[in-house]
């Protein structure tokens, strides 16, 4: 407790502990961040492969997911935007740029690092591959991945670009 | 007024430290109630959900609920921080205003990934209470304290209510803990939270729970003997715990005359009482006699308390107490808040 200029302060820090599970169907795909590996998962209903799989849950078809399903590890950018403001806490130098990413074979896509580029270069349809951290710092994360770069293939056409309604 | 009734229910068996996550644990039920009930998904006008992102420690984590629930084609839905039985009286009141005809609400808590006892307390105002953490038992010790020395309430007379639900939950599949105890052997245990004793107090448990709504024509084709709603209504005392008196319940009082709970018998009453003394003090705000009516036949929230998911589990028991003929006209009841501040309680009847 401390008084100054007459208010009477109390510092009273609060903090709450939980036991937090990611469930039995997401287990499989954290675990396989921690081997190096990209670990989706099939819903039985609409066969979408989701990665990362959510809450274990198909949200079209509400059915719990079935089989596991190795995706990637090279994708194609589906959208991305370039950081250009710092900001607290900020990882990595500006400009730099935070991209969608459909890995191949997954029917959702995810959210890395786009870096080995100039920030100007990357576009919607590029073909991008993992570039891993190095072993001892692998996790059940998806920051196991350091970041993305360009793989060099030709770029691949996506949505309406590429004929679909 | 529309005649509205529930016609079905579901309720995940109690369990502790489950692995699954909040949407694999709502899922089953959502699949049980639809698949009891007949309902055709396309038919469900509304969805109605009741959490705490505070049990799960994520701001938002209800949102991720709607992947249970299948939000393809599109689905009108909405979530209540509080107990699922305030989201069944946002879905009875939706009903009324004639938008919808059907109605699913589902509840969910995983109360035993944290300290539920700490989180609870911040419930309480941010300013002079919850800074202190008395913890949600303390608080409820503090009024139990205040009954015994107002003597509203004896020692005696709530280890007869533990004795009486523990007994009562051993027909009931979802319960958690059950079995026949003397009241005497209960009074011998030590004190956990003076003067509560572990019995006293509801058993933390992960739960998860389903109920759906219907309206007149759409009621009577789901269910045999639908629970028609008679009479619904919330009351809520200050948060000011100093500037009301624990001793009693007025607002639950104030909810059950105008629920209209004394109109007639009350053959079961469900009461949402995580505390034995507070179902002492229900049963005396509202009106009800324990010689005359079954109380809490399912054991109540002092065998199995899901946070969030308890008092929509008196519903469904209630409910079920009248589809199955047991009772023709029952009463649930859901708390919220410390010391019983918050009160919904509803009379329902069947055909």
């Amino acid at each position: 407790m401390s008084e100054a200029d007459g208010i009477l302060r109390v510092r009273q820090p609060i903090s709450v502990q939980y036991r937090w599970s990611a469930g039995p169907n997401a287990t499989s795909h954290l675990q396989g961040l921690i081997e190096g590996r990209l670990i989706g998962k099939r819903c039985p209903g609409c066969e979408l492969v989701y990665f990362p799989p959510r809450n274990g849950v198909c949200p079209k078809c509400a059915r719990i997911l079935g089989a596991d399903v190795e995706v990637g590890p090279r994708g194609t950018v589906t959208t991305f935007c370039i950081v250009n403001v710092p900001f607290l806490g900020q990882k990595v130098k500006i400009p730099y740029v935070a991209a969608q990413i459909l890995l191949d074979n997954a029917d959702i896509s995810m959210q890395h690092l786009i870096q080995e580029c100039e920030a100007d270069e990357v576009r919607i349809g590029m073909r991008v591959e993992p570039v891993w951290k190095d072993r001892s710092e692998w996790g059940p994360t998806l920051e196991s991945i350091a970041h993305f770069r360009p793989t060099g293939e030709p770029d691949v056409k996506l949505g309406a670009e590429a004929g679909a309604s | 007024m529309r005649d509205v009734a529930i016609v079905g229910t579901a309720q995940r068996p109690s369990q502790v430290h489950t692995n699954l996550t909040s949407v694999e644990l709502i899922l089953p039920v959502i699949d049980e109630v639809v698949a009891k009930v007949g309902l055709d998904r396309s038919e469900i006008g509304f969805w109605c959900h009741g959490s705490c992102d505070y049990m799960s420690g994520q701001p938002f984590s209800f949102v991720a609920a709607v992947d249970a629930i299948g939000a393809w084609p599109p689905i009108v839905e909405s979530h209540v921080e509080a107990d699922g039985a305030l989201a069944l009286y946002e879905a009875w009141v939706k009903i009324q205003t004639g938008e919808c005809d059907v109605a699913v609400v589902f509840s969910n808590g995983k109360t035993t990934s944290g300290p539920i006892d700490r989180i609870l307390t911040l419930q309480t105002d941010p300013y002079v209470v919850a800074p202190l953490w008395p913890g949600f038992d303390a608080l409820s010790a503090l009024q139990a304290r205040a009954c015994l020395d107002a003597g509203v309430v004896t020692e005696r007379a709530m280890a007869e209510v533990a004795a009486r639900s523990l007994a009562d939950a051993k027909n009931n599949a979802v319960a958690h803990v059950k079995g026949d105890h003397s009241v005497d052997d209960l009074l011998a245990r030590p004190y956990t939270v003076a003067p509560l004793r572990a019995h006293d107090c509801g058993v933390p448990v992960d739960g998860a729970n389903a109920v759906v709504l219907a309206a007149g024509d759409a009621a009577r084709r789901l269910a045999k003997r639908p629970a028609w709603i008679k009479g619904f209504d919330h009351r809520i005392d200050t948060q000011r715990l100093g500037a009301r008196s624990l001793t009693e319940s007025n607002s639950a009082r104030v909810a059950a005359e105008r629920a209209g709970v004394g109109r007639d018998k009350v053959d079961v009453a469900e009461l949402h009482a995580p505390y034995t003394h507070q179902e002492l003090l229900l049963r005396s705000a509202m009106g009800l006699d324990g010689a005359k009516t079954r109380i809490n036949p399912s054991g109540g929230a002092l065998v199995a308390n899901p946070a969030m998911a308890a008092g929509l589990a008196r519903f469904a028991e209630a409910a079920e107490a009248i589809f199955g003929g047991g009772a023709d006209r029952a009463v649930a009841h859901c708390t919220s808040g410390p010391c019983l501040q918050q009160n919904l309680v509803c009379v329902m009847e069947g055909e």
